[in-house]
């Protein structure tokens, strides 16, 4: 190693550990913008040494530096765009995207020095690592994955579990074929070999995530960002570069807890999540007659008197919040209940929304105080002291059924909604949950049902309880 | 084993411990600008992408380089604009309404509860 390549190594290494830095100072929300500023700030670091090493090489061609150039330009003016412009609602969808181009670039860097090593040393591949290869599946698995979880985010890819009979059967095949041809290529190069990896990990990455439901994308982005994290340290093990190495380490291990966390919330294994879900998120199913007894709906006058008389109000948010883009009413709906001295705090399940902290971004948007978003654990002590808890959109995570064993959602720990002493909630309509079994809240005595959609009924609630009070 | 990829190996497990320790304490308020956050990072692949271009000389090469350069500098860019937007609003703002703070009950005990 030259001084001068060691010199930008070293470099890159500063800029690793501003990546941790950054990461570290996330612990809080008071520091957490600082975090992303020196995390940026190695970044830059990190490219303008990159920069500074190809200048001194002096092997890019003018042809490289145009498409280098137009390259970058494209691509951040595209990100730039879809950053400025994205609705919060929408953060889930991005980040996914986000995945997808990211694992994508990382398997296109795999591929290139494949291709690249061949056409040097007249057609004979250079020798092929694992690595090599494991960032071309990975990478390739993710690109496809994450683009089929932003487009069931986004509502063009039903967001339905889409069961393909045998699709477990093509899955294990699209694996094999990359894995066994991949294994082929250790001992043999091969250019059609290669491409025969890269189109069965991207048919992989389809199958894989086709047949998840909705409600389960938490996990799901929370485990496409830590493989992007690992193709990106596979890319930095293909170019010898430890910026890409700790960079996508981080990455990794960032969205593996988060993957952990996601799935122990449900009270699943991540294989029951990927081998497939159960029901569906969205859909309205028409409740049985027989239920329809026990059902007490109400009116937004009558849910407004006992918000208005309660002394403290626990509000429960779930996707139908996100869904209706009622974070600004709900935070209106709080402050005006505020107004009159009642304590009103946020009860959030970890996995509420389609994407870890999906609620919570939502409230921030809506200016509510962080320190009124309560997690689970630290809230449900407190629902026996609620007058009311007000769930909107908010289902499996309420059921009390839960606790019981033998059925779809026994052991996933829930919101003790049920301790308080009346419930109000907020649905579209009697609709399933996402584990397409009946919510048990909805038909206890102390709960009244307001079908809505949760942006009018935050207005409604809203006008309502303000003509009460005058 | 070369050296090199021993190094290599050695940074890689020791990033992934580091990262597990700073990482398991984010509190959950945080868990969406944290995947943005990290999101951000692994657009480090840009580095990659621009290193291509280095030793691109064909035509596949080019098309190699401009497509990972595109995918990576969204990646960049987007993922550090998106999370600064969010953790902007976890930023306390100066409150007209003196309301809206955690602790609402103090100050307002004498006011409209009757």
């Amino acid at each position: 190693m030259s001084g001068f390549t060691g010199g930008i190594q070293l470099v890159y290494v500063l800029a690793a550990a501003l990546f941790v830095i950054g990461l570290h100072l996330m612990n809080s929300p008071a520091t957490a913008r600082r975090g992303n500023q020196v995390s940026l700030a190695g970044m830059m670091i990190a490219i303008a040494a990159t920069l500074v090493l190809m200048i001194h090489d002096g092997t890019v061609t003018g042809a490289g530096w145009i498409v280098l150039i137009s390259g970058t330009l494209i691509g951040s003016a595209i990100g730039l765009y879809a950053a400025r412009t994205v609705q919060m609602t929408a953060m889930p969808q991005l980040v996914s995207a986000f995945n997808s181009v990211g694992g994508g670039a990382a398997a296109l860097v795999a591929i290139y020095s494949y291709i690249e090593s061949e056409s040097n040393a007249g057609g004979v591949l250079g020798t092929t690592t694992v690595f090599t290869l494991l960032d071309v599946i990975i990478g390739a698995v993710t690109f496809s994955g994450s683009i089929i979880a932003a487009g069931k985010l986004q509502g063009l890819v039903p967001s339905q579990p889409i069961i393909i009979k045998g699709g477990r059967a093509i899955n294990v095949g699209l694996a094999v074929v990359a894995i066994g041809t991949a294994a082929y290529m250790l001992t043999t190069a091969s250019l059609p070999a290669l491409l025969i990896v890269v189109l069965a990990s991207l048919g992989f990455g389809v199958m894989m995530v086709l047949p998840i439901g909705g409600a389960d994308m938490p996990v799901v982005i929370s485990l496409l960002n830590a493989f992007t994290g690992t193709a990106v340290a596979m890319a930095g093990f293909v170019i010898a570069n430890w910026a890409l190495i700790v960079a996508g380490a981080l990455v990794g291990a960032s969205g593996s807890i988060l993957t952990k966390l996601m799935a122990d919330a449900m009270n699943r294994s991540l294989a029951n999540i990927i081998l497939g879900g159960f029901g569906t998120g969205d859909s309205a199913v028409a409740i049985e007659a027989a239920a329809d007894a026990h059902i007490r709906p109400i009116a937004a006058d009558d849910a407004a008197i006992q918000l208005a008389y309660a002394s403290k109000v626990i509000i429960v948010p779930g996707y139908g919040l996100a869904a209706a883009q009622a974070q600004h009413g709900v935070a209106e709906l709080a402050k005006t209940l505020e107004d009159r001295g009642i304590e009103v705090s946020y009860a959030i399940h970890p996995v509420a929304g389609r994407m870890p902290g999906h609620m919570n971004v939502l409230l921030a948007e809506a200016n509510v105080p962080y320190p009124q978003l309560r997690e689970m654990d630290e809230i449900n002590p407190e629902f026996a002291r609620a007058d009311v808890a007000l769930v909107i959109g908010a289902n499996d995570v309420t059921n009390p059924a839960a606790r019981r064993p033998g059925n779809e959602i026994s052991g996933m720990p829930i919101l003790d909604v049920d301790q308080a002493k009346s419930i109000i909630v907020i649905k579209r309509s009697m609709g399933h949950g996402y584990a397409g079994i009946d919510n048990e809240l909805y038909t206890d005595p102390k709960t009244s049902m307001y079908f809505a959609d949760a942006k009018k009924a935050m207005a409604d609630l809203t006008a309502a309880v303000k003509t009460l009070v005058g | 084993m070369s050296t090199a990829l021993v190094t290599d190996l050695t940074i890689f497990v020791l990033a992934l411990l580091v990262g597990i320790e700073v990482i398991g304490k984010v509190p959950a308020t945080l868990h969406t600008p944290l995947m943005s956050a990290t999101n951000s990072i692994h657009g480090i692949v840009l580095v990659g992408a621009l290193l291509i271009g280095v030793t691109a000389h064909t035509v596949v090469g080019y098309i190699l380089a401009f497509v990972a350069a595109v995918f990576a500098s969204a990646n960049v860019v987007g993922g550090y604009v998106v999370t600064e937007r969010m953790l902007k609003m976890f930023r306390r703002k100066p409150q007209p309404q003196p309301q809206v703070q955690a602790q609402p009950k103090p100050e307002l005990d004498g006011k409209s509860r009757s």
